[in-house]
């Protein structure tokens, strides 16, 4: 019986490739990536069959929670490439399965990010409570709506952000700093555990004065339901989110797709490539692309939270554990 | 049929109350969301439904869903009448456990099984190790959520026979056996024909289950779009990706698997009813 099992086990799993005529790989991206990818992966698709013989490729795509995709890749997802965007979830990679190397992060241009974001504010229209800072969302007549930094990468660099310009408004005064930041946590009117909820608490259920999420998001948000209703406010000084990538090395050696993979993340960083990415409201690295889309995406100052702020295991520990610094802020 | 309805009765003020009561929850829980499905997904136009019902992605998951459904089958079938027949005719040491067990995946909630496989078939679960070496794809592959889908339907036809074939008893098989009769021809012209409609019956209800079943699935199926997505996965997919009319294409050819399902049942219950009445 075990082995009659295991034999129909066998069989579906063979049957499976041999039934593949064309070559393709699997990306594993985040939840709101999919009409990015949708836009990218056919014009990969054509420039390689012209520059290959005309092979025929396919990219098939997963969306979920950057950590939840972590988790399935270590439980045996065959991801050939992660497009995520947090650094953390891409290093668990290495230091829990050993399936990409140490040094993933240097194998490509700008810290394996070929586009990035940072955190910006999202206000109702015609700006009716005058938001144009951080200091702004400190005031006691304004209420806001971000996710909960211990569960919510994006609502930790909004955290990461504000506590960020109140040490560079207070000359690095901590205890300063630390009372600016409580004023802005104790702001916020619900904690949604991730980045769309809190969007949904904004725009579906208007809570809040401000959303404070990322820049590509509120541009997102604009497009989705209409750019008469919300207005984007672009703060002076932010974090820079990282969307790091990397060919999952355990996967494409086993499975032979590691040509195709490496020239996908290359892809990403083309002219080409880089102008879809634009404009999906992303912030790009080709100096051309970000020429190009000047008016869509005004200057800003931003900072890299490792730089202020040490590695990802220390802001943990100091920020978001719990008892920590945001527990502290939120008891007041 | 055992109740006998007075049709004379007059339910009463309370029991008018407790009627309209009833039929309001019925249509706010039951009817109006199947009404709303209708409605979203014909929203926008029987072309853009039909051009939502035939992308690759949900053609790919119909295909899916009814492949697993189709694979659950003849285990219900092989598991619930050995299953039955074993527990129903005999004593034996275990018996009762046995019982138990089986309706393990009925009571279980089918997030934690899909977890449970994921621990025993997974990269880095009991057999991983060994299914990698052997390249032997299980999870956040077909087989996986065929797997899962067998997990959580195959009780269904077993759980029905059950109760049927204590019921019934087994005297007419004792006699057969008496008679000469060989065990397979036993089977076939006694028992067979006196539990069919409980079986077509129980078949049904472990099909609409393994149809619907999202939570098992969803753990399991590393959700790669055109690949390894349910109709369920797939509904929620499109429901994330804003894409509401999507979403109600899909949801709406899940509800008409699921009446479908529904209708056989409806008519194999009746057939069933007047086969086993006295």
């Amino acid at each position: 019986m075990k082995h009659l099992f295991l034999a129909a086990l066998a069989a579906a799993t063979l049957a499976a490739p041999a039934l593949r005529a064309e070559r393709e790989i699997l990306n594993t991206s985040i939840d709101v990536s999919r009409e990015l990818f949708a836009a990218l992966n056919p014009v990969f698709a054509k420039n390689w069959a012209a520059a290959h013989d005309g092979e025929k490729i396919v990219v098939n795509q997963s969306h979920q929670g950057s950590s939840k995709q972590a988790r399935a890749i270590l439980d045996g997802l065959p991801a050939d490439v992660v497009t995520f965007n947090q650094v953390s979830d891409v290093q668990v990679l290495h230091d829990e399965g050993k399936l990409i190397p140490a040094d993933w992060q240097s194998r490509l241009p700008d810290q394996s990010s070929p586009y990035y974001s940072f955190t910006s504010f999202l206000v109702r229209e015609g700006n009716p409570k005058g938001i144009k800072d951080w200091d702004d969302l400190a005031r006691p007549d304004v209420k806001l709506v971000f996710p909960n930094p211990k569960t919510s990468g994006n609502a930790r660099y909004t955290y990461l952000a504000a506590w960020a310009y109140g040490l560079k408004k207070f000359n690095g005064d901590e205890a300063k700093t630390r009372e600016f930041v409580g004023k802005i946590v104790n702001n916020v009117v619900v904690f949604d555990t991730g980045g769309r909820g809190a969007t949904t608490s904004f725009v579906e259920r208007g809570l809040g004065d401000v959303l404070i999420t990322f820049e590509s998001e509120t541009l997102g948000i604009r497009k989705q339901y209409g750019d008469d209703k919300y207005d984007v406010v672009t703060p002076s000084y932010s974090i820079a989110g990282l969307f790091p990538v990397s060919v999952v090395d355990a996967v494409v050696e086993k499975r032979g797709t590691r040509n195709i993979a490496e020239a996908y993340l290359k892809f990403l960083y083309t002219d080409e490539a880089q102008d879809i990415i634009a404009k999906n409201f992303y912030r790009v690295r080709s100096p051309a692309v970000v020429a190009k889309y000047a008016a869509q995406f005004p200057d800003i100052e931003l900072f890299d939270a490792n730089e202020v702020f040490g590695t990802w295991d220390e802001i943990k520990k100091t920020h978001f554990a719990n008892g920590a610094i945001f527990d502290q802020l939120l008891k007041r | 049929m055992s109740t006998v309805v007075n049709r004379s009765a007059r339910p009463g003020f309370a029991g008018g109350l407790l009627i309209a009561a009833a039929v309001v929850l019925a249509g706010l829980l039951l009817v109006l969301p199947l009404v709303i499905i209708v409605r979203e997904a014909l929203a926008s136009g029987a072309d853009v439904l039909w051009d939502n019902l035939t992308t690759r992605d949900s053609r790919q998951a119909l295909g899916l869903s009814v492949l697993a459904a189709a694979a659950a089958l003849p285990v219900s079938l092989v598991v619930g009448l050995s299953g039955a027949w074993l527990v129903a005719y005999h004593r034996f040491p275990g018996r009762g456990l046995l019982l138990a067990v089986s309706k393990i995946p009925i009571s279980l909630s089918p997030i934690v099984a899909g977890v449970c496989y994921m621990m025993v078939y997974g990269r880095r679960g009991w057999f991983g190790p060994w299914l990698v070496e052997h390249n032997l794809e299980i999870m956040f592959a077909v087989p996986g959520i065929i797997l899962v889908t067998i997990f959580v339907s195959f009780p269904y036809l077993l759980n029905q026979l059950v109760p049927l074939m204590q019921e019934l008893g087994s005297d007419e098989e004792t006699m057969g056996d008496q008679l000469g009769a060989g065990g397979w021809t036993i089977f076939r012209r006694i028992t067979l024909p006196k539990i069919k409609w409980g079986v077509l019956y129980g078949l049904l209800l472990g099909n609409a289950r393994a149809l619907g079943e999202f939570g098992a699935v969803s753990v399991v199926s590393g959700h790669i779009r055109g690949k390894t997505n349910t109709l369920p996965l797939h509904v929620e997919l499109l429901y994330n990706d804003y894409n509401s009319a999507g979403a109600f294409a899909a949801a709406l050819l899940l509800a008409v698997l699921a009446l479908i399902t529904l209708a056989a049942k409806a008519i194999v219950a009746r057939r069933f009813r007047q086969t086993t009445s006295p």
